[in-house]
């Protein structure tokens, strides 16, 4: 094994595990969950583990990580800033502050993946929509959610999350 | 019909005393049991509801909504009784949504409606899209010919395509397995390949990744389709995305000749359909038959016929001169050989047989040993590891029919005709397909024999000692029947023909015995199995037409040891 | 003059000094209504929910009531589980998110009532993994709601015992349909089940009886029993009762969460009143009322409603859109529906056909791809609008997306097909000269006309 797995990380996974007594097919969006949170990512290694863990083969846990758009399988910059794209937020004008985001990390790319920016800080995605269309357009830095992201507060997300 | 118990679903064949119910199909009222789905009932009528993903064999998935058809239920009054019309039967309400077939069941009252224009419209519809991302690999695809994908677009496509958009692409000639080839475009997405690895033979290794439009099978990267049955996903896929690679680009299906037979390559007896052109077999695909195979079959199997296109096969009859054999005629041989043997007694001549023989073969061989007087015969067992689906722990096909032919001692006399040649009191030896060196007869002791003649395909260790080489039949070469492991007698048909002037072994011990024994009166195959079924009291009343295609069981046919018990004896592997 | 708010779910929500954790919710009589339902025969319960004929808020609108009885828990002889949706996706709703994040145990206490009704001993809520604060509270109210026995083991000393797990979705709106949910919750790719046999009630999660309700319905439910089914009954309009969460976005002055009774106040009131009117001085140009999934409404379209006329008899009337009641039967009988409450506005600045080539790009991305119309369908649709907001439009495309999107609804296995291409059929029934003139104008450019 490449990865060491902290005790903390193991009782983690054990817990989640508890929480579907009929199948322990069920912990498998939980476990993939808690590696990406510990992790970054999901790896190979990630998959043959949380397979082996679940009595279930590769294939198994390969098809929810492609299938599950927040899984990703190659580490992402240090922050994630996922715009939304869908309707309300593209009329309250996300596609903007999409490109605002690009031109202010330095991130290039085609939009339809996640671009990252060349100093490995930010990745940027477009996502479908957040559930918060009243107060479009909305953005999530990492875990944590922001509204009415126009161009002028841009800079002000990119300070705080260094 | 009893349905196999390999299969987890058998929905094509229904529970015994399954009630029936009354269905309006397309306008006729008929009877139907309760429980079948609508899929079956078309079937059943001889007619056809298009469909991909359902098979009668794996769950109902229901994904491909090509069955999509047109229900109605009876109408019911306020009282939620059925509304009897004039004609005397129940009133049909129809259901404005589709439903589809694989999933419905047929319930007392039900109405289908399979050519409505709902119906032509959801076929036509369905058929569009499947095309739209399709690449246009025709001309190079091994399915066309059948491919299903072709023949519901001829009845229910379009015939030009509205899409003018780019096409979606995906992974092609992606090695799965070591006997299958993947193409992801060509995929269809129906998952009758992930539900047979799942069901069938229990090998969760198929599945499908990607969401939408971009959903492309695969198997784990890393690990690969290598089941001993991934073959029959080729069979099932109704798309040439999976392909054999034995078949690869050799030869297209329309040309090839269906000759219905029995695979040889164990005591299973698997049923097959041959695929061969102007005299070459092409491959080899199953025949359903509930009471062997169902609908599948071993991959290895499938490779049966290519020992038989070895480039060293005998095509004619073969004698030695000094230290090199030299072809010659029939007409030559035959009696040559004859004469030969009528100079031993019969103690001093062994045969070595083989389970690889048809019964026929074994009923002459018997006939031939005892007019020569030969009383020790043997053949080789062949043990391997068997599972508990279709691959016998019998690697002989008709080990059943030699022991009713009295020509089997499963081996045990083996040991006794390799002393006996060793020391000297057998002086000739007649052996049939098998290599005397692998049956414990070494090079040495060979050379101990007066004589020695061959009757084969291909040269082995043993027989390039022997003073004749009778050119014989190989896989598809030749008709007679078989019994399997489970006492079933099963026909062999003849595909195509022996290669050069080699013939089959049943006219060659025909006449060889003719030779050395006189006229029998037999001639052709027919007469040879009537003479056999009037000496064999469990073949009695029974002809190779009778067998049929299906086979037939014998009852209590053999003999001592039950089918299963095949013990290891120690000879040379 | 639009009918006041009446906030029964949304009481809480951004009052000021109230805060998430279970002594505020105390404190506000919180818990009160499982206490009194705990002493109750479950199918009292039941019957109490049937009569408010409280009627699902997810989007399908279906009776909670009915789907409640389809399962008795006397017959059954499998376990039966209880699946909170939490899984808001629908573009246009952000209703339960203020639930989740800032009253959450108004979801839980009408969730444990829900569960004790229908003797669930293991529920599940299925929360969208794009709310990851909202697990976190809801995972620390669930521990809070133990600490004070309204969960675990012989809760409230009856002797019932309930379990409640979080578990986080990945960014599939298809779980939002309640099969794939479920398949979703078993650690699978979350493709629909067929239906028959697949029915919840019959065959759920494990292939055993489940039960999947909406936040804001499980809400309702402990309100039905605080006042009780009749009263319930009452608000609103018979058929469709209750109040109602809408969430406006898009072109209006003042976007956001409202409550209101069903039927109390019109589309135009919501519009105008409520939402202050159109932004930037513009004009409506069309509304989708349920979430993307609804069909469009045109403004100045007139529609045909039964309505109670001047001598209470009920008569056909012709009305504008913004005469529309918002209510279930209402929406529906002008041929969209109420769907999630997700009310998307826009103005007379937007062309519709990139409107609809984004709402198509939502759906293409989101359709799970088990079958063939809406995998391969709901792909070709997008690349259709896209082409022809981007100027590359021909004169039959209109034709040639309207035909596709009927060759989808009606022919799949969930109702995603229909939601993929009810907006292609109402946006290109309702403005059909933008779809035309998109064609005409790329030819010019084309053939240098």
């Amino acid at each position: 094994m490449a990865i060491t797995l902290l005790p903390e990380f193991e009782n983690k996974i054990e817990t989640a595990i508890t929480h579907y007594p009929v199948s322990k097919r069920s912990a498998s969006l939980p476990l993939l969950h808690l590696w990406q949170e510990e992790f970054g990512h999901i790896s190979d290694e990630a998959i043959d583990w949380i397979a082996a863990k679940l009595d279930l083969q590769p294939i198994n846990i390969l098809e929810l990580v492609t299938f599950y758009p927040m899984f990703r399988r190659q580490p992402f910059g240090k922050h994630h800033i996922r715009i939304c794209r869908t309707l309300s937020c593209a009329l309250g004008g996300s596609y903007e502050t999409h490109a605002c985001f690009k031109k202010a990390t330095g991130a290039e790319g085609d939009d339809h993946g996640p671009v990252s920016s060349p100093d490995g800080k930010y990745t940027i995605e477009f996502v479908e929509c957040l559930a918060s269309c009243g107060t479009a357009p909305v953005v999530m830095m990492n875990d944590d959610f922001y509204e009415d992201v126009n161009e002028s507060k841009i800079q002000e997300l990119l300070q705080k999350y260094q | 019909m009893t349905p196999h118990p390999i299969n987890p679903f058998n929905h094509d064949i229904p529970a015994p005393e399954t009630p029936m119910v009354n269905v309006n199909f397309n306008g006729s009222w008929i009877q139907i049991p309760k429980g079948t789905n609508v899929v079956e009932v078309t079937r059943q009528q001889d007619s056809f509801l298009p469909h991909y993903c359902y098979h009668p064999k794996l769950s109902i998935s229901g994904n491909c909504r090509m069955c999509l058809f047109e229900m109605g239920t009876p109408r019911m009054d306020a009282e939620r009784k059925p509304v009897i019309g004039a004609d005397g039967n129940p009133e049909i309400a129809w259901i404005p949504r589709p439903q589809i077939g694989c999933a419905t069941t047929v319930t007392e009252g039900m109405g289908i409606r399979t050519e409505s224009p709902m119906a032509v419209e959801c076929r036509k519809g369905v058929m569009e899209f499947l095309l739209i991302n399709h690449p246009l690999d025709c001309p190079i695809c091994d399915q066309a010919g059948e491919c299903k994908l072709q023949e519901f677009s001829t009845e229910y496509g379009n015939g030009y395509s509205r899409f003018v958009e780019n096409k979606v692409k995906k992974p092609k000639n992606v090695d799965l397995g070591k006997n299958i080839v993947l193409d992801d475009e060509r995929c269809i997405l129906c998952s009758r390949c992930v539900r047979f690895a799942k069901e069938v033979v229990q090998d969760d290794v198929l599945g499908f990744v990607q969401r939408g439009s971009l959903n492309t099978l695969t198997a784990h990267p890393g690990k690969r389709f290598d089941n001993p049955y991934s073959l029959n996903t080729v069979d099932i896929c109704p798309v040439g995305a999976l392909t054999s690679k034995d078949f690869r680009f050799k030869m297209r299906v329309w040309f090839l000749k269906e000759t219905k037979s029995i695979s040889t390559w164990d005591g299973t007896g698997s049923n097959i359909i041959i695929g061969s052109r102007e005299n070459k077999i092409y491959r080899i695909t199953p025949r359903e038959n509930e009471e062997v195979n169902s609908c599948w079959m071993p991959d290895e199997a499938r490779f049966e016929f290519h020992a038989c296109q070895d480039e060293k096969r005998f095509q004619q009859p073969l004698a030695k001169v000094k230290d090199d054999f030299f072809p010659s005629s029939w007409t030559d041989i035959l009696p040559r050989v004859a004469q030969e043997l009528t100079k031993y007694k019969g103690s001093e001549i062994a045969i070595l047989a083989s389970a690889k023989q048809t019964n026929e073969e074994l009923f002459l061989l018997r006939s031939l040993a005892h007019t020569l007087g030969v009383t020790l015969m043997d053949i080789k067992p062949r043990v391997q590891e068997g599972d508990r689906f279709l691959i016998s722990q019998d690697g002989n096909p008709n080990s059943q029919g030699a022991e009713l032919l009295g020509v089997s001692q499963k081996g045990k006399k083996l040991p006794e005709i390799a002393e006996g040649i060793d020391s000297g009191k057998i002086k000739a030896l007649i052996s049939i397909t098998e290599d005397a060196v692998d049956c414990g007869i070494n090079e040495a002791a060979l050379k101990k024999l007066s004589f020695h003649v061959h009757i084969g395909t291909q040269p082995n260790k043993a027989n390039q000692n022997a003073a004749f080489i009778l050119a014989s039949a190989g896989f598809g070469e030749t008709r007679g029947s078989m019994i399997n492991v489970k006492g079933r007698l099963q026909r062999l048909n003849k595909a195509i023909a022996c290669p050069g002037h080699a013939q089959e072994d049943w006219e060659i011990l025909r006449d060889l015995k003719s030779a050395v024994g006189g006229g029998n009166g037999l001639h052709t195959i027919e007469d040879v199995f009537r003479a056999m079924s009037q000496t064999v009291p469990s073949l009695a009343g029974l002809s190779l037409s009778k067998i049929g295609d299906l086979g037939l069981q014998l009852n209590g046919t053999v003999s001592i040891l039950s089918p299963r018990e095949i013990k290891p004896v120690s000879v040379t592997a | 003059m639009a009918a006041p708010q009446r906030r029964l779910i949304f009481k809480h929500i951004d009052a000021p000094g109230y805060t998430n954790d279970i002594d505020c919710y105390i404190k506000h009589g919180g818990y009160d209504d499982l206490k009194k339902s705990i002493t109750m025969e479950p199918t009292a319960i039941k019957d109490e929910v049937k009569k408010s004929q409280l009627r699902g808020r997810g989007g399908a609108g279906f009776s909670c009531g009915m789907k409640w009885s389809f399962i008795d828990a006397k017959k059954v002889t499998k376990p039966i589980y209880l699946i909170c949706n939490a899984d808001e996706s629908e573009p246009g709703t952000f209703k339960d998110r203020q639930i989740i994040h800032k009253d959450p145990h108004q979801l839980i206490e009408g969730m444990i009532i829900s569960c004790f009704a229908n003797s669930v001993k293991l529920a599940y809520l299925y929360i969208r993994g794009e709310f990851p604060e909202g697990a976190k509270i809801l995972e620390r109210a669930i521990e809070e709601a133990r600490a004070k026995n309204f969960i675990g083991k012989n809760i409230l000393g009856t002797g019932y015992e309930l379990e409640i797990y979080i578990h986080r979705g990945a960014g599939a709106y298809i779980c939002g349909e309640e099969t794939g949910l479920i398949e979703s919750l078993e650690g699978k790719r979350a493709y629909p089940r067929i239906k028959p046999p697949y029915f919840p009630a019959v065959l759920g999660l494990y292939m055993c009886p489940t039960i999947v309700n909406n936040v804001e319905t499980l809400c309702n439910v402990k309100h039905v029993i605080n006042m009780g089914g009749e009263a319930f009954a009452k608000i609103g309009t018979p058929n469709n009762t209750g109040t109602r969460v809408l969430c406006v976005s898009g072109d209006v002055n003042k976007p956001g969460y409202y409550e209101f009774e069903c039927g109390s106040l019109t589309m135009g009131e919501l519009i105008n009143d409520v939402c202050g009117g159109i932004r930037n001085g513009r004009k409506l140009k069309a509304v989708i009322p349920g979430g993307s999934s609804a069909k469009v409404l045109r403004a100045g379209e007139k529609f045909k409603l039964k309505q109670k006329g001047a001598d209470g008899a009920m008569v056909d009337k012709e009305i504008t859109l913004e005469d529309i009641p918002v209510d279930f039967d209402s929406f529906a009988a002008v041929g969209t529906m109420a769907g999630s409450g997700g009310v998307i506005v826009m103005d007379d600045s937007r062309d519709m056909v990139e409107c609809l080539a984004n709402i198509s790009e939502f759906y293409a991305h989101e359709s799970c791809g088990q079958c063939t119309p809406c995998r391969e369908g709901s792909l070709w649709m997008k690349k259709i609008t896209h082409r022809m907001a981007h100027g590359q439009a021909r004169k039959e495309d209109s034709a040639l997306l309207k035909n596709v999107a009927d060759n989808i609804a009606g022919r799949t296995i969930c109702a995603f097909g229909e939601a993929c291409s009810w907006p292609v059929q109402s946006f290109l029934a309702k403005f059909p000269e933008e779809f035309q003139a998109k064609a005409n104008k790329d030819e010019e450019l084309v053939l240098g006309k």
